[in-house]
């Protein structure tokens, strides 16, 4: 028997990816560890390798075909002692294959149970072609039916495949949702209008060019943001003077140990100290119930070529400046070179970002879901300040905090902007 | 001496020995810890003793009102000491069968007192069991009324109210979760002068406030005391009795005398000495936190059943354990649901239920379809003389999610089960209303409430 490779789900939420490179080709011997492809998820490309061994028979889908299903059959092996020519996989992925170019449809239908590499412990994801059974519970089929959302266009997280409830609600939520081409005609309204095809026609010279994965997760969701979360938007000035001397002496001091931290490190530290503080904002907005973190993941968005991403400080409450400086660093360097792992962008309970550097005063951000805030910084200036009396100049720096207001009501939201402040203000306590 | 296993449990309530089992189902090597008896509370001193006590004040209840179904019984007694040997041994038997599971699933057993010393280190005595895993299942107990120190003579926990010195002539039960409402009921059926006193403004207020209500005045007219929104203080001890003062919600105190005390106020988890702050494992009002999977903060370190929080129930902790140990070998599991955890407490009459109450259905709006029946609209309830209760449930008026179902009455406790599984299955009302009930059950007022919330009962 041949060995089917499929697409591997890379990440929690991944329902198709692209298969951006094949790193081997038909003829091939591979073994366990060797890298097949390359393949590109909603927010990073990541290489795939094989745990078979073998000779490749047929690179069953073309290089750079987008939206390849999860568990759709992507290369075939031939195995030692097998001489014969394993028959073509399906059809359509055949099709597939004789287009030269880029194709934007979903080759592979069929599912193939089974074949999912042992290092996924996802489960084989049912997607019914039409005429299969959809595994779904009552209340889901209803509950989609009522969404007009396609049971077809789902994966079940549920036993077997099953589609349960959570599916059908985490659906425009959690999940991209990509159109396919056998689920299109029934994927229906509730697909988030960031995800609309709009024909462009216009006389003026112009380039169109195709949205990537991260284009398009970006506008999916900050479309979603804004269209269902009633953001409150609170601001404060903050005085920087303690905290860039804090941060000068703190520098010299680490000059040593070659760390080196920025007003964003300290920045972090305080959100995440002032999200322990106030912790009615550290929190979840989840339809039926509220969810409360007791731990402080700052998601820091930091702009890459591909787009914004937001790599996560876990526990940043917890962890020394010098150690969130190195990680930032890392995080920062990873997510420029587009090689940030799944875990390392999704999750995080709050957001920060900053426009200082780019000589921004102030401005609103919007929510990252589903978390319910996130802190917008403003550059540092110099600024006549009313100091006791008299006008005095200081380094001042506004800062917004955008809040769910559906989770957080506007005094704790002040609240947690007040001890930001205060840590920012008095910032021997990021320190201690 | 060093060990290594794939997994070490520390405590065998449960959480904790069923986890082992289904780690060793999955090829681990475990190792599971315990300083008292394998089986833990639930075992020894929980679930299964009262089960046994409260069988026997149910068959005395019975023989008492014999001719209720045209029997005699002249002189109905019992031995209070009797009764409470038959609850040790079944306790015993069931202790024994534990010890039997771990020894087929070769479990290795460590005897004392474990200790993290390390996120993956586990120290009992002089023995270091080093593990990839370690779930910390180490439970819960009663917590203690302030100031008053349980003697075990007169002023009573859960745990020596299941082996009495001495059977209760006048009694108060502090607290009317499960445990007190199970002991009052017990001690009211054997001929205790029962008298429970609630801080809130209702008995078992975890429970919809229909059965609350319903369960205040069958306990009332079977002759038992409740005070609602009533404080307790100055319990003290005496030589032949206990004195308490009652403060009533209107502020009005009044000392009283009782023979015996039982504190029921709810439960502290196990958290002090096994090294959990050494190792910086979060916590929330003393429980570890978990993140539905088991995982606490600390990697390679879970936490299930009691001691992670509520609800302090049994069959929580072995879902839990078995959610961990399953997460821990790579399957696909879904995160505790904490709303599809039944509920149930075996007084008479018996109380269970799952989801969400009314009041909770209710909140944010959320517009609701409630049925109702009652048992006296039941034949085989009426012909089992148990014609008191109902079965209520709640749908979601939209997409028929069956959000909550609350009974009471004679053996709900064994019915709820079928609610339980509609839920997991994700049951709206149609499929309910399509099942077939046996004739005549009691299960028939299962169905008959789920086609009430839809106006279509049959039968009332």
């Amino acid at each position: 028997m041949p060995i089917d490779i499929t697409m591997p789900a890379l990440s929690p939420t991944m329902e198709v990816g692209t298969l951006a490179k094949w790193l081997v080709a038909v003829g091939d011997r591979v073994k366990s560890g060797d890298l097949l492809c390359e393949i590109e998820t909603d927010k990073a490309t990541m290489e795939f390798e094989t745990i078979d061994e073998g000779e490749v028979a047929e690179l069953v889908v073309v290089a750079g075909t987008e939206d390849v299903k999860v568990g759709a059959v992507i290369l075939r092996l031939k195995v030692e002692d097998e001489s014969d020519t394993p028959a073509p996989v399906a059809e359509a992925a055949n099709a597939a294959m004789d287009q030269a170019v880029k194709v934007a449809v979903a080759p592979v239908p069929a599912t193939t149970p089974g074949a999912t590499p042992a290092t996924e412990p996802e489960p084989a994801m049912t997607k019914a072609g039409e005429g299969e059974r959809v595994l779904a519970s009552p209340l889901a089929r209803r509950v989609a039916a009522a969404k007009g959302i396609a049971l077809t266009s789902l994966s079940g997280s549920g036993p077997r495949g099953r589609i349960v409830l959570a599916d059908v609600e985490s659906e425009g939520v959690s999940a991209p949702v990509v159109p396919t081409a056998t689920a299109a005609a029934a994927v229906p309204v509730a697909v988030a209008p960031a995800a609309k095809a709009e024909a462009f026609s216009s006389d003026i010279p112009h380039v169109v060019e195709k949205l990537g994965n991260v284009r398009r997760v970006i506008a999916r969701r900050l479309t979603e943001a804004k269209a269902t979360i009633p953001h409150i938007y609170l601001t404060v000035d903050v005085r920087l003077d303690a905290l860039l001397k804090l941060r000068g002496e703190l520098n010299s001091a680490l000059e040593s140990r070659g760390v080196k931290l920025s007003v964003n490190d300290m920045v972090i530290k305080a959100l995440a100290l002032a999200l322990r503080e106030v912790p009615k904002c550290n929190v979840s907005f989840a339809g039926e119930s509220l969810v409360s973190y007791s731990r402080a993941d700052i998601s820091v968005a930091v702009a890459a070529p591909s787009g914004l991403i937001t790599p996560i400080i876990v526990g940043a409450d917890s962890k020394p400046l010098s150690v969130i400086a190195g990680e930032m660093k890392a995080l920062a360097e990873k997510a420029r070179a587009g090689k940030l792992q799944p875990h390392e962008y999704q999750g995080g309970t709050a957001s920060l970002s900053n426009l200082g550097m780019f000589g921004i005063k102030a401005f609103d951000a919007v929510i990252n879901p589903p978390q319910a805030m996130i802190l917008a910084v403003g550059a540092g200036e110099k600024r006549a300040v009313v100091d006791g009396d008299a006008v005095v100049a200081a380094t001042v720096m506004s800062m917004t905090g955008s809040f769910d207001h559906r989770a957080i009501d506007g005094a704790d939201g002040a609240a947690l902007m007040a001890a930001v402040k205060a840590l920012i203000e008095k910032p021997l306590g990021l320190v201690a | 001496m060093s060990d290594a296993f794939d997994l070490v449990v520390l405590g065998s309530g449960p959480g904790g020995y069923v986890a082992a089992i289904r780690a060793s189902q999955l090829g681990m090597k475990v190792a599971i810890v315990e300083r008292e008896k394998l089986g833990g509370i639930c075992l020894n001193w929980g679930c299964i003793p009262t089960k046994a006590l409260l069988r026997s004040s149910e068959i005395y209840h019975y023989i008492t009102h014999a001719s209720a179904y045209g029997l005699s019984v002249e002189k109905p007694s019992f031995d209070l000491a009797k009764v409470t040997e038959r609850s040790r041994k079944v306790a015993g038997q069931l202790n024994s069968g534990v010890k039997g599971l771990m020894k087929k699933n070769k479990v290795t057993v460590v005897e004392g007192e474990g200790r993290l010393s390390g996120a993956r280190q586990v120290t009992v005595g002089e023995r270091v069991l080093d593990a990839k895993n370690v779930i910390v299942a180490t439970g819960a107990r009663a917590r203690d009324l302030p100031g008053v120190a349980a003697d075990g003579q007169r002023i009573w926990t859960y745990r020596h109210a299941m082996v009495p010195p001495a059977m209760p002539t006048k009694l108060l039960v502090i607290g009317s979760g499960a445990i007190g409402i199970e002991f009052a009921s017990f001690y009211s059926d054997m001929g205790a002068d029962v008298t429970v006193v609630e801080m809130l403004d209702r008995i078992l207020p975890v429970e919809d406030a229909d059965v609350s209500a319903f369960m205040e005045k069958t306990l009332v007219k079977q002759g038992m005391r409740i005070v609602t929104g009533a404080m307790v203080s100055d319990v003290k001890a005496g030589k032949d009795s206990v004195s308490a003062t009652i403060t009533d919600k209107d502020g009005k105190a009044n000392a009283e005398q009782f023979s015996h005390v039982i504190v029921a106020i709810g439960i502290v988890p196990n958290t002090e000495n096994i090294g959990l702050e050494a190792l910086g494992v979060a916590t929330d009002r003393g429980h570890i936190v978990n993140d539905g999977f088991g995982r606490t903060n600390v990697e390679g370190l879970w936490a299930i059943g009691d001691v992670a929080g509520a609800p302090w129930l049994a069959h929580k902790a072995s879902h839990e354990g078995i959610i961990a140990v399953e997460t821990m070998a790579g399957q696909h599991v879904h995160a505790m649901d904490k709303g599809a955890i039944p509920g149930c407490t075996y007084s008479r009459p018996q109380v269970a239920s799952v989801g969400l109450t009314e009041a909770q259905a209710a909140e944010g709006g959320r517009k609701l379809k409630v049925g109702k029946f009652p048992f006296i609209g039941n034949g085989k309830a009426i012909a089992l003389g148990e014609a008191e209760g109902f079965v209520k449930t709640v749908f979601d008026a939209e997409t028929g999610a069956l959000l909550g179902a609350h009974m009471v009455g004679a053996e709900v406790t064994e019915l709820i089960q079928g609610y339980v599984i509609a839920r997991q299955l994700e049951s709206t009302e149609t499929e309910l209303m399509h099942t077939v009930f046996a004739h005549p059950t009691l299960s028939e007022m299962m169905h008959e409430s789920v086609l009430d919330a839809y106006d279509r009962a049959l039968h009332y």
